[in-house]
C-alpha cells in the first residue's frame, strides 16, 4: 500500500513526471505505470495499489485506484503479467500442435477454448463430427461450465469474506472433477477435443457418474441458497452494487453473465447455435437489476439450466463412434482462407478466427477473451463507489486473469 | 414495527446458515489425508500421468515402439527424443555376398537397420499431458503412466530414459509373486520410483 506522502517523496525524486506528462527512463520511481498514473493524482487524494502482482502467483489481477476518502475516484486494471503470447504460437504451430495451449487460456472453463478452437478449425477444413462427439462436447463443456461457475462462488465469497462456502463448492466440484477425468484425463487444463470428435469415449463409468451427479448437485443447491443466497451480510453487500447499465454492457461488449445480468439475454448457445444446442429444452437466464446480486443470481441459475441439459444430453447420447473416421491425422494442413467460431464460455462470448492462407501453421489466429472486454467495463463502473465495493464488483465480473491476458 | 420484524427476518437467514454449517460439522470429513492416506489405484487410473512405454506381451523389457518417430513430430513441445537402434555391423558372410553382388553389377543388399529405438528420452518438465503422442502412436507403445505422486527436487529429475524405465518396470514386475493377469497398460504402478532416472546424456 502506498501513502500519498511515500508517492509524493516520489514525485520529488522524479520531477520530469509533472512537466510533460512522461518519465524519463532514468527518473521512473516504482514502476513506469505508477509514475504515468500519479499524475493525475489530486493532492488530498490516495493512490493504491490494490492485489498484489508477481509472476509467480496466478491469476491475480493490479488495480490502481485513486482514492479521496473511501470513495474511488479513477480505477485502472494493469493488464499484462499473464501474457503468455498464445496467439503468437498459434502462428507457428500445427493446429494439433496448439491444442494444449486451449486448455491453458482460460483453466476454469478449459473445454469451451477446446471447442472454440476445434470448432474454427473443423469450419475451415470442413471436417466432420460423428454425433455422438458432439453430445459428449455439450456433456463434458457443461459439467466444466458447473465447475467454473462453482469456484467462482467460493472464490466470490471468500474475497467477501465468508470463508466456509468454499469448502462446500470444492466438495461438490471434486466429484465434477472425478467425471472429467475419466473422459480428459486431467483435472483443470484440459485438452480433450480432437478435430473431427473427441479424445476418449464415455464409458458406462462416466455415464453413471454423471446420471448419480445430477441430482446429487440439484440436492445440493437449496443448502447453497440457504447458507449464501439468502445470507443478509450478502445481500447487503452485493444488491445495488456495482450497477452496469445495459449501454454500458454495449459500450464495452461485456457478454455472459455480466450481459444476462444486466437484461440482455444474449447467449451464444441460443443467438447462434453451435453443434446440438438447439435440441436440448433449456433456459437463458436473465435478471434486470443490473447489479452484483443479479450476476450472481444468473450464475446461480445457469448451473441448474446446465444440469438440464446435461440431464437430457446424457439421456439421449446416442451410439457410435466419438471420432469421425476420416478425422484428419495431426499432420494435416489447412486450407486458405478464414473461419470464425464462437461459444458460450462460463464467462461469455468466447470467438476464435482463424486466417490460414494454406501453410502448415495457420497465418494468424484471433483468440476473443470474453474476460477482457467484462473487466474493460470496471473502471467505468468502479469510478464514485466505495473501496470494498470495488472487490465486490470485480468479484461479480467473475475474472480469470490468464484468460484476459492471454 | 414493520422494520423490525424485517431486520429479525434477516437477523435468521445468520442461524440458518449457522445451521447448516452445524450440520455439516458433524459429518466425517471428505478429503483425503496425504500422505497418511492416498488416493485409490481406481481413482488414479483415468489420471494422465507422464507417459511411459509400453513393453511387448513376449518381452515386457523391450518396447512395442518401431522407431517411426511420429510422435517426435507430433509433440508439441518437443518433449520426446527418440534415435533409431544403430544397424548392425554386418556379418563376414552378408559382407562376402555383398561383395559379390556389387561384382555382378547388383545393388548390395545393406542389413536393415532395426525396426527398433536406440535411445528413447522424454523430458517430463515441458510435457502438457495433451497426448498427442499416444494416439498417433501406430503399434500403442505409448501410454500414460498413472503417477499421480510423482516428486523431483532438480530438473533432471524430469528427464526419463524411457527404455531404462521400462526395464526397471518389467524386472520390478517379474520380481514381485504373480498377481491375476497383470496387464501392461493398465495395472496400477507399482511402488512409486523413488530416484527417477537421472539425464542420460540428452
Amino acid at each position: 500500500m502506498h501513502s500519498t506522502e511515500t508517492l509524493r517523496s516520489h514525485g520529488t525524486a522524479c520531477p520530469a513526471t509533472s512537466a510533460d506528462g512522461g518519465c524519463t527512463d532514468d527518473q521512473i520511481a516504482g514502476d513506469g505505470y505508477t509514475c504515468r498514473f500519479e499524475q493525475g493524482a489530486r493532492p488530498e487524494s490516495l493512490i493504491l495499489n490494490m492485489g498484489p502482482q508477481h509472476p509467480s502467483t496466478h491469476g491475480v489481477l493490479r488495480v490502481l485506484l485513486e482514492l479521496d476518502g473511501e470513495y474511488i475516484v479513477r480505477a485502472e486494471p494493469v493488464l499484462g503479467y499473464l501474457h503468455r503470447m498464445h496467439e503468437k504460437m498459434a502462428e507457428v504451430k500445427t493446429p494439433a500442435q496448439f491444442m494444449p495451449n486451449m486448455g491453458r487460456v482460460d483453466y476454469l472453463h478449459a473445454l469451451a477454448w477446446n471447442w472454440a478452437y476445434v470448432g474454427a478449425v473443423e469450419k475451415l477444413a470442413g471436417i466432420e463430427i460423428p454425433e455422438r462427439a458432439e453430445y459428449l462436447r455439450v456433456i463434458t463443456c457443461e459439467l466444466n461450465r458447473i465447475s467454473s461457475h462453482l469456484l467462482w462462488w467460493g472464490a466470490y465469497l471468500l474475497d467477501l469474506g465468508a470463508f466456509t462456502p468454499i469448502m462446500y463448492a470444492f466438495d461438490d466440484r471434486e466429484m465434477l472433477l472425478d467425471l472429467l477425468q475419466l473422459m480428459t484425463g486431467s483435472r483443470l487444463t484440459y485438452s480433450s477435443f480432437r478435430f473431427g470428435g473427441v479424445y476418449t469415449d464415455a464409458g458406462p463409468a462416466f455415464v453413471q457418474g454423471v446420471r448419480q451427479f445430477i441430482p446429487h448437485l440439484r440436492s445440493r443447491l437449496p443448502m447453497y441458497t440457504a447458507l449464501v443466497t439468502e445470507n443478509i451480510i450478502l445481500r447487503r453487500r452485493i444488491e445495488e452494487v456495482g450497477v452496469i447499465p445495459q449501454d454500458m454492457v454495449t459500450r464495452y461488449g461485456a457478454s455472459g453473465p455480466v450481459a444476462r445480468g444486466s437484461g440482455i439475454a444474449y447467449d451464444v448457445r441460443r443467438a447462434e447455435p453451435y453443434s446440438v444446442y438447439d435440441r436440448f429444452d433449456y433456459e437463458i437466464p436473465v435478471r434486470h437489476e443490473e447489479c452484483s446480486m443479479a450476476r450472481y443470481m444468473v450464475r446461480m441459475a445457469e448451473i441448474e439450466q446446465s444440469l438440464r441439459i446435461i440431464e437430457q444430453a446424457i439421456e439421449s447420447l446416442p451410439e457410435g463412434e466419438h471420432m469421425h473416421p476420416k478425422a484428419p491425422k495431426p499432420s494435416f494442413k489447412l486450407p486458405a482462407g478464414e473461419s470464425y467460431f464462437a461459444v458460450e464460455g462460463a464467462r461469455g462470448k468466447i470467438g476464435v478466427w482463424i486466417a490460414s492462407d494454406g501453410g502448415k501453421t495457420p497465418y494468424r489466429v484471433k483468440l476473443r477473451a470474453p474476460g477482457f472486454s467484462n473487466l474493460a467495463l470496471f473502471a467505468e463502473c468502479a469510478r464514485g463507489t466505495l473501496l470494498a465495493d470495488a472487490v465486490a464488483i470485480l468479484g461479480s465480473l467473475d475474472m480469470v486473469i490468464p484468460e484476459i491476458d492471454r | 414495527m414493520a422494520s423490525i420484524f424485517r431486520t429479525l427476518a434477516d437477523l435468521w437467514s445468520l442461524v440458518v446458515g449457522l445451521g447448516i454449517t452445524g450440520k455439516e460439522f458433524c459429518k466425517p470429513g471428505v478429503t483425503v489425508h496425504y500422505p497418511r492416506a492416498e488416493v485409490t489405484p481406481e481413482a488414479a487410473a483415468s489420471f494422465r500421468g507422464p507417459i511411459e512405454l509400453i513393453g511387448l506381451d513376449k518381452d515386457p523389457a523391450k518396447p512395442k515402439c518401431i522407431a517411426c518417430m511420429l510422435c517426435v513430430s507430433a509433440c508439441p513441445s518437443n518433449c520426446i527424443a527418440v534415435t533409431r537402434a544403430p544397424t548392425p555391423k554386418p556379418t563376414p558372410e552378408e559382407l562376402k555376398a555383398m561383395a559379390e553382388a556389387e561384382a555382378r553389377g547388383e545393388k548390395p543388399k545393406k542389413p536393415a537397420p532395426p525396426k527398433a529405438p536406440g535411445t528413447w528420452t522424454y523430458d517430463f518438465s515441458l510435457c502438457s499431458l495433451c497426448g498427442s503422442c499416444v494416439e498417433v502412436c501406430p503399434v500403442d507403445s505409448i501410454g500414460f503412466s498413472h503417477d499421480i505422486y510423482m516428486v523431483g527436487t532438480r530438473r533432471e529429475d524430469f528427464v526419463f530414459d524411457q527404455l531404462a524405465r521400462l526395464a526397471r518396470k518389467a524386472a520390478a514386475r517379474k520380481a514381485e509373486p504373480k498377481k491375476a493377469a497383470p496387464e501392461a497398460a493398465s495395472a496400477p504402478a507399482p511402488a512409486p520410483e523413488t530416484a527417477a532416472t537421472p539425464a542420460s546424456e540428452a
